[in-house]
């Protein structure tokens, strides 16, 4: 699973909202082609881009019956989820390479953002016993 | 189906799917079990008929395999049941089952029985739609779950609920009586609606491998309107489906990215299918008895007739969307109508018509609205103000590809400000 993590803009809408037009028609068309590929050559799983933060609701079940869900955005978090892939892969070295060529999708200017993504391995059935 | 199977014959299967479905139903009063027995027929068909050839009487040869599988399932209850499955066994499908003389007007009855079981008013939306796609359709359980994008075993499940909500509710299997027949109607109408929205608004990027659930929608509301070619709202529908999805090729950018009606490259409009849609609603408008679907495909009508989005006929628009806000409750229907009463009158007219909306709870905080007020502000030379509403509304949508329009629209907009 590779995670892609974006810093949260000002607002705690997404950065993006301040770049040139140009330069975000780049990045998402980047992003179409980045994950189209990935489907064609057999490696995606699933691949989802989430809400912004600003819709987001935290949910914690509590004892004396309290509201238990809070509106986001959430001050506390610098970085947010934007989307994530699952691929299946032969290796971990090509899940790296698949999460570095996400990193380096177009930014403003249409430099490499190099955005952390955080890869981590979904965890499989036990096996079998004999 | 497979692609083993070619297009004649997989179109062939889907047309026989709601006859085969409709005779087996009625021969075990199961409907629920029927439908399994005719879906494990139809994958049966496309991996043997390719090999094989066609069977002489491919409706027969269906009913008659999926007619085995039930009485596989019910075997174990019933003896009788089981020398009826030997019997069967002992003749060639085709000597067993040669249609009807009146085959043609059994099959078009059950296609609108089924269609009226499937949208039952009891089922919610999305149920009612999976089961329609699936047996009205014949698309397979996988198709219908890679075209909304969830796992199959979901999809499974929720077939099988809705099955089990119908069993429930103990709907006969016939055509429903005079007194609920036009409010059952109207959900019929409401399901296939909503099958081509979904195809329209999310035929886009990375979902190219999706089945076209517009053109199904399509293929099922010509289906319907063969049978009630009378009634001017199924008419109505059908000709606004053919009249939308005719800009389909134009809707969309090289990157998939959606453009907007007043940007869109009207030469790569459908031009035999906007025929066909007006030709079909400026028959149908006079047959009086006007509803939401003949008038809002009026309104894309006017839309197509267009040759430059300069050109548009705004007053009409704007008399067709004030008819329309009067019959319908659907808040989206006064957002539309105050975009063209600033077509006509001016934005500062439609903003105002706006501020009365927002008081609306139905439409407050949704993202519509500040897309339209972006737009208008836009329109009368409030950049700022623009931006501003883009932003919030991109915030606020929850669909990708509409995101990234009023992302865009914002950074156009900002781009702008500082040249």
């Amino acid at each position: 699973m590779l995670m892609m993590n974006a810093p949260k803009g000002a607002s705690g809408d997404w950065g993006v909202m301040k770049w040139p037009a140009e330069d975000l028609k780049a990045h998402i068309g980047f992003m179409k082609r980045f994950t189209k590929a990935l489907s064609d050559a057999g490696e995606l799983v699933a691949a989802e881009g989430l809400a912004s933060p600003g819709q987001a609701r935290q949910v914690r079940a509590q004892p004396n019956g309290a509201p238990p869900i809070t509106d986001g955005p959430f001050a506390e978090t610098k970085e947010f989820l934007a989307g994530y892939w699952i691929v299946d892969v032969d290796s971990q070295a090509r899940a790296f390479e698949i999460a570095a060529g996400a990193s380096a999708a177009p930014g403003p200017g249409g430099k490499p953002l190099n955005m952390p993504i955080e890869v981590r391995e979904v965890m499989s059935a036990p096996p079998v016993e004999a | 189906m497979t692609d083993r199977l070619n297009a004649i014959d997989e179109s062939l299967l889907r047309d026989l799917a709601p006859q085969v479905l409709a005779a087996v139903t009625r021969r075990f009063r199961d409907f629920a079990a029927a439908e399994d027995a005719v879906q494990e027929a139809l994958v049966a068909a496309s991996v043997q008929w390719p090999k094989e050839g066609l069977p002489d009487n491919p409706s027969g040869w269906l009913i008659h395999v999926a007619a085995r599988r039930m009485t596989d399932h019910v075997r174990s209850e019933s003896a009788r049941r089981q020398r009826e499955e030997l019997s069967a066994a002992e003749g060639s499908p085709d000597q067993q089952f040669a249609p009807p003389a009146d085959a043609a007007a059994g099959e078009r009855d059950d296609t609108l029985v089924l269609l009226f079981m499937c949208c039952h008013p009891s089922l919610t939306p999305s149920s009612a739609i999976a089961l329609t796609l699936r047996a009205v359709g014949g698309l397979t359980t996988a198709e219908i779950a890679k075209a909304f994008l969830v796992p199959e075993s979901t999809m499974a499940q929720r077939i099988s609920r809705a099955k089990q909500t119908i069993k429930a509710s103990r709907v006969p299997f016939r055509l429903p009586g005079s007194r609920d027949r036009a409010s059952r109607l109207g959900a019929v109408l409401h399901v296939l609606y909503l099958i081509f929205n979904e195809g329209y608004a999310t035929s886009i990027g990375a979902t190219l491998q999706r089945v076209e659930l517009s053109s199904e929608a399509i293929r099922l509301t010509r289906a319907l309107h063969r049978r009630l070619a009378a009634d001017p709202e199924v008419a109505g529908l059908l000709a606004l489906m053919l009249l939308t999805d005719a800009r389909r090729p134009a809707r969309t950018g090289s990157d998939g990215e959606l453009i907007s009606l007043d940007k869109q490259d009207r030469r790569l409009w459908d031009r035999a299918v906007i025929a066909d849609g007006t030709a079909l609603i400026s028959r149908t408008l006079p047959m009086g008895a006007v509803g939401p679907y003949q008038l809002q495909a009026a309104i894309a009508a006017v839309h197509d007739e267009a040759p430059r989005y300069e050109e548009t006929d705004w007053p009409q628009i704007l008399a067709l969307y004030s008819v329309l806000q009067r019959i319908s409750s659907n808040p989206m229907v006064s957002l539309n109508r105050a975009v063209a009463l600033a077509m006509v009158h001016g934005a500062a007219a439609g903003l105002e018509e706006l501020a009365v909306l927002e008081k609306d709870t139905s439409l407050a905080g949704h993202y519509r609205l500040d897309a339209v007020k972006a737009h208008l502000r836009e329109m009368s030379g409030d950049l700022q103000g623009a931006i501003d509403c883009y932003t919030i509304a991109a915030d606020r949508t929850t669909s990708v590809p509409e995101r990234e329009y009023l992302i865009s629209q914002a950074a156009r907009l900002a781009g702008s400000d500082t040249a």
